[in-house]
């Protein structure tokens, strides 16, 4: 056998990109069941849909860029994509709206930028976005929760994709949407006359958002990445709600309890700021990163036109991302006296 | 109890160190034929002082310093010089190198020598002379001659000796069982340098993963005022700066010395080799060498002489080549892998590793960096790597300095953790070595500027004092031919028509 | 001064604005003027950037007049010893796009340095007259040779020896010149990132 020559180290740590998505996909299990619970099996279909699609328009570009397909599939970022925007998109969503949003977040936001690790931006985020200026209507169409209202089948479910001519099916407006609405009734009448209002947020909503803290925490404890983004952006969230939840007037913004399992807050915290490719480097760079993303992402709620506001957060942030890298760059050794110098 | 600090990142790998410890330190021999490279250290190579054909004994100089930073080198036993050739030598290039070939003629005559045992009264620039004339190289890895290294500025006044027995790479134990079988040379080395230096405080740094170590060197150490001190398992710990951060809360500043923060460092090899050299006038000629990996049956640590060939010490230890994927010089983590099994051991070969295929994988093809930062929180020296190799493979020479790549120790921890298993540290050697390049072309091209400027001018002046000349001369004839025409004395030409009418005139009347 | 003002809005606002001008340009003026640097003329910036071979290959008689044949328009593709390297610091000075090199001017090749065979030289002193750094010693009827520090490659001194004596020796990669490379993302070796052909074999 002929010696090698490969420059140190030799070793190798057990941490592979594989591994790491495919950890973000297993801790994206239990937020799925939960929305399939409360809302049916619109979420699971449109997963699996838009993750053949995504598989699909991921070996298209890299054979058309000239890249080794299979070796590139193997990295799981396409699927991981997939999954995360099939989440936020409305339960029994059409199967063309699917189609459009795989593509712009995988064409575009990906591969026109260079694929995995180039892109600027984050490319689930940019395919909403696409698709929520393109298509309100379908895209604010979230079907009312198990308690307030029927559940579909699988069948309907899957009719509601692929034939959605056929499909009928009830929408209902989420519970950010009646509490923006709201400027007649207190928190606690709100609460109380409205049946999509659970324990603490949204029924439904909250125990989703639960469960997507839980695969986060796991995530988190599995060491995919640090505390500090999510933690801040939760911590800068709770705080904007605090200062204006107006001791739960009419006039009130929702408590912090009620933005940290609204939406896709919980989502967005542990799987879309925490996405390293276009979040800042630094460990302070992250800490105001994911600062910035809770501040914007209050702002956008409680005076901005759009129902959530993740996306628009993280995309606004993504732009500011390679200016945060710039200023918090960290102290290296040896130049810790600089400063004071 | 003393305190003992942190330093950001770091990895815990798998020690694979019991492997090599089961059996107590063996003398490998004297092999057939030693090829000693004149340059085994930092610095300008040695010179041969040695003939072919000459006889040399045991602890000969066969090569002397050449410059300051530079050590001599000795016969490590008797036998004849049989060639002055270059030999390829342990290096990531499998170049070839000048190097003295000893026949050995097995009978390790030593040649006299006799040390300073009463170091204490001597002067300390005494014994760096005698540390510097026994060849002593730093022995942890990187080589440099020690006797530099104890050169501090008389202004310094040096409050820490550090003896570094960290030893944190895996699969190494070179220095666990010299600090476990030789612990009393240790310490006497200790005194000597503390001797030297007169430093505030010694301080011998071991990873807790070594508890026999330390025993033994709390042992010996017993009254003599050095301290032990242990501290959690972290590669790389080792690392002169962060021991120094460990155990001191300093931080070398980038680009200086631990001298220039009161700090000196050795280490407990380089120790035992002093206390050699001080005691016996025995010049460094074997060091500690571990052989170990999946591909020897018979892992051990070997006391070795210098130019003995790897694949001597391989054989001893029941190499299984059809096994070994790799052999490395040095750990896992920084050592470098050779093309060949019949370079020499140098001072500075800690270990020889013979893994298999299964026990170090060939490295699986590079995916993309997902900037997931992990590299980031394993630098210890509180780099940005995936920045850095975004600007290595831009080669972007300015951005790189501006992130610091300079303080990057190449320790290799931002590779061992990246998950798409991107060779960063080859990116960040050949970035350095480009940068460098371009440094040193930038002098050469200006030195070239200077030179052509300066050959310009001299052109220029040359022609103008040709010009000048030339000018002068005209003048002169001008100023004659007026002189001439003015009649002032006579016209040559008219005169000599003269001479010649009067010569012929004369002829006539005749 | 309010009715003025307010009887004359459109005469107030010209006012305004011309005295705004008046104002900002005296603050301009007076920093143009106290702030002046006393920048690198452009020649001399580009003249730091050529290789300073002095090889001619671009057609002046060396580096400076080349950078100052660029600095007034020349193109600045014709360098072969700087390369591609050159030609991009050069393009980014001067904010142009990157050309290929003038293949008409020469090759980039390996450096070399110049070897004068000794006991076939005359001592000539031609090669001494090529030379634009100097770095040729010698003197008339007496052996030459080239200081090996100083010489630029530049294959100047070649044409003028007479019998031919003079050879371009490639520089050799030594122990201390060696170095890594960088690892290259389309090769095939194990250290790098996937290639097509990996690819489908995988």
């Amino acid at each position: 056998m002929a010696l090698m020559r490969i420059t140190s180290p030799h070793a190798h740590g057990p941490m592979s990109t594989t591994r790491v998505m495919q950890s973000v996909l297993l801790a994206t299990v239990p937020g799925i069941l939960v929305l399939t619970h409360f809302f049916g099996y619109g979420t699971l279909v449109n997963i699996v849909w838009g993750a053949m699609l995504a598989l699909l328009f991921e070996s298209a570009a890299l054979r058309l860029r000239g890249r080794p397909v299979s070796f590139y599939l193997k990295d799981y970022s396409a699927v991981v994509t997939a999954t995360l925007l099939c989440i936020a998109l409305p339960p029994y969503a059409p199967w063309w709206l699917i189609v459009v949003g795989i593509a712009s977040a995988i064409l575009i936001a990906k591969h026109l930028y260079g694929g995995l690790g180039y892109n600027p931006f984050n490319p689930a985020m940019v395919g909403y976005v696409v698709l929520l200026i393109s298509f309100p209507v379908q895209m604010t169409a979230w079907s009312p929760p198990r308690g307030a209202g029927e559940l579909h089948g699988l069948v309907a479910a899957l009719e509601a994709c692929f034939t959605p001519g056929n499909f009928d099916g009830v929408t209902m407006a989420t519970p950010l949407d009646l509490l923006k609405q709201n400027n007649a009734l207190l928190m606690e009448d709100l609460w109380q006359q409205t049946p999509l209002f659970g324990r603490w947020a949204g029924l439904g909503w909250e125990w989703a958002n639960i469960a997507f803290l839980a695969g986060g925490l796991w995530l988190l404890y599995q060491r995919i990445f640090t505390w500090h983004a999510p933690a801040a952006m939760l911590a800068s969230l709770g705080l904007m709600a605090a200062l204006f939840y107006d001791g739960g007037s009419s006039a009130s913004g929702g408590s912090p309890l009620f933005h940290w399992l609204s939406g896709a807050t919980m989502l967005g915290a542990f799987f879309i700021v925490t996405d390293p490719v276009t979040s800042a480097v630094s460990l302070r760079g992250k800490l105001i990163y994911g600062a910035l993303i809770g501040v914007l992402v209050y702002l956008i709620r409680a005076w901005g036109n759009y129902p959530d506001a993740l996306a628009f957060a993280v995309l606004i942030m993504n732009f500011a991302a390679p200016f945060i890298d710039h200023y918090t760059q960290p102290t290296t050794y040896g130049h810790r006296d600089e400063g004071s110098k | 109890m003393r305190k003992i600090y942190d330093f950001h990142g770091g990895i815990h790998p798998p020690e694979n160190k019991h492997q090599s410890v089961g059996e107590p330190i063996e003398a490998a021999g004297i092999p057939q034929q030693l090829i000693i490279p004149l340059s085994q250290h930092i610095g300008a190579p040695a010179a041969s002082v040695v003939t072919v054909g000459e006889r040399v004994l045991k602890g000969q100089q066969i090569a002397e310093a050449k410059g300051f930073v530079s050590v001599p080198q000795h016969a490590p036993t008797s036998g004849v010089i049989s060639a002055i050739e270059n030999r390829v030598i342990a290096h990531p290039s499998g170049f070839s190198a000048p190097c003295i070939v000893i026949d050995t003629d097995g009978l390790d005559q030593w040649i006299d020598h006799s040390g300073q045992p009463d170091f204490e009264s001597v002067e300390p620039s005494e014994l760096i002379k005698l540390i510097r004339s026994a060849g002593i190289a730093g022995m942890g890895g990187a080589g440099f001659p020690t006797a530099v290294k104890l050169t501090v500025k008389a202004a310094t006044k040096i409050e820490t000796l550090i003896l570094n027995g960290t030893e944190c790479e895996p699969y190494i134990t070179a220095d666990d069982v010299l600090m476990r079988e030789r612990a009393e040379q240790i310490i006497r080395g200790a005194t000597i340098l503390r001797h030297i230096l007169s430093p505030g405080e010694t301080v011998i740094g071991v990873e807790d993963n070594k508890p026999e170590a330390i025993a033994a060197l709390r042992a010996a150490a017993e009254g003599t005022g050095v301290d032990i001190v242990s501290f959690p398992t972290k590669y790389p710990s080792g690392g002169e700066k962060q021991l120094i951060e460990i155990l001191t809360d300093k931080q070398v500043p980038s680009g200086g010395l631990p001298s220039d923060i009161g700090v000196v460092c050795q280490n407990i090899g380089t120790a035992v080799a002093i206390a050699n050299a001080v005691d016996k006038g025995e010049p460094l000629i074997s060091r500690i060498t571990t052989v170990t990996g999946d591909a020897v049956d018979k892992p051990r640590n070997f006391d070795v002489l210098l130019g003995t060939p790897m694949a001597f010490l391989l054989d001893k230890a029941a190499y299984q080549a059809g096994k070994n994927n790799r052999l490395i010089m040095g750990g896992p983590m920084m050592g470098f892998s050779t093309p060949r099994v019949d370079v020499p051991i140098v001072k500075t070969t800690n270990c020889i590793l013979a893994p298999t295929e299964s026990e170090l994988p060939t490295p699986p093809p590079a995916q993309a960096c997902i900037r997931c930062g992990m590299c980031a929180d394993a630098c210890p020296a509180s780099l940005l790597p995936q920045q850095l190799f975004w600007f290595s493979q831009g080669k972007e020479h300015e951005k790189l300095e501006e992130h610091k790549l300079f303080d990057c120790i190449e320790c290799g921890a931002c590779s061992w953790v990246c998950p798409s298993h991107i060779p960063l540290v080859q990116y960040y050697r050949s970035a350095k070595a480009d940068i460098l390049k371009a440094r040193s072309d930038n002098e050469k091209s200006e030195q070239s500027r200077a030179r052509f400027e300066a050959r310009e001018e001299r052109l220029v002046q040359l022609a103008a004092e040709r010009e000048a000349k030339r000018a002068a001369r005209k003048k002169a004839a001008e100023e004659r031919a007026k002189k001439a025409a003015a009649g002032d004395g006579e016209d040559p030409i008219q005169a000599a028509i003269e001479r010649a009418k009067a010569k012929k005139a004369a002829q006539e009347s005749s | 001064m309010l009715e003025f003002i307010t009887q004359f809005p459109l005469v107030t606002a010209v006012l305004a604005l011309l005295c705004m001008g008046a104002v900002f340009g005296a603050v301009l003026g007076f920093a143009a003027v106290k702030f002046k640097t006393e920048g690198n003329p452009i020649a001399d910036q580009i003249n730091e950037i050529l290789p300073q071979t002095q090889c001619g290959q671009c057609g002046y008689p060396g580096c400076r007049p080349y950078s100052q044949a660029i600095a007034d328009g020349e193109a600045i593709n014709k360098c072969p010893p700087g390369g591609e390297a050159t030609i991009a610091a050069l393009a980014d000075l001067l904010d142009m796009e990157a050309i290929p090199l003038d293949e008409e001017h020469g090759e980039e090749k390996v450096t070399t340095v110049a070897y004068i065979r000794e006991d076939e030289c005359i001592g000539c002193t031609k090669c001494i007259q090529a030379c634009p750094v100097d770095a040729i010693l010698g003197a008339a009827k007496q052996m030459h040779t080239v200081i090996i520090g100083e010489c630029t490659g530049c294959d100047l001194c070649v044409e003028p020896c007479p019998v031919d004596c003079i050879d371009m020796i490639p520089q050799e990669e030594t122990l201390q010149t060696w170095q890594w490379d960088l690892p290259d993302p389309n090769s095939r070796r194990v250290e790098i990132i996937a290639t097509d052909a990996q690819g489908r074999a995988a």
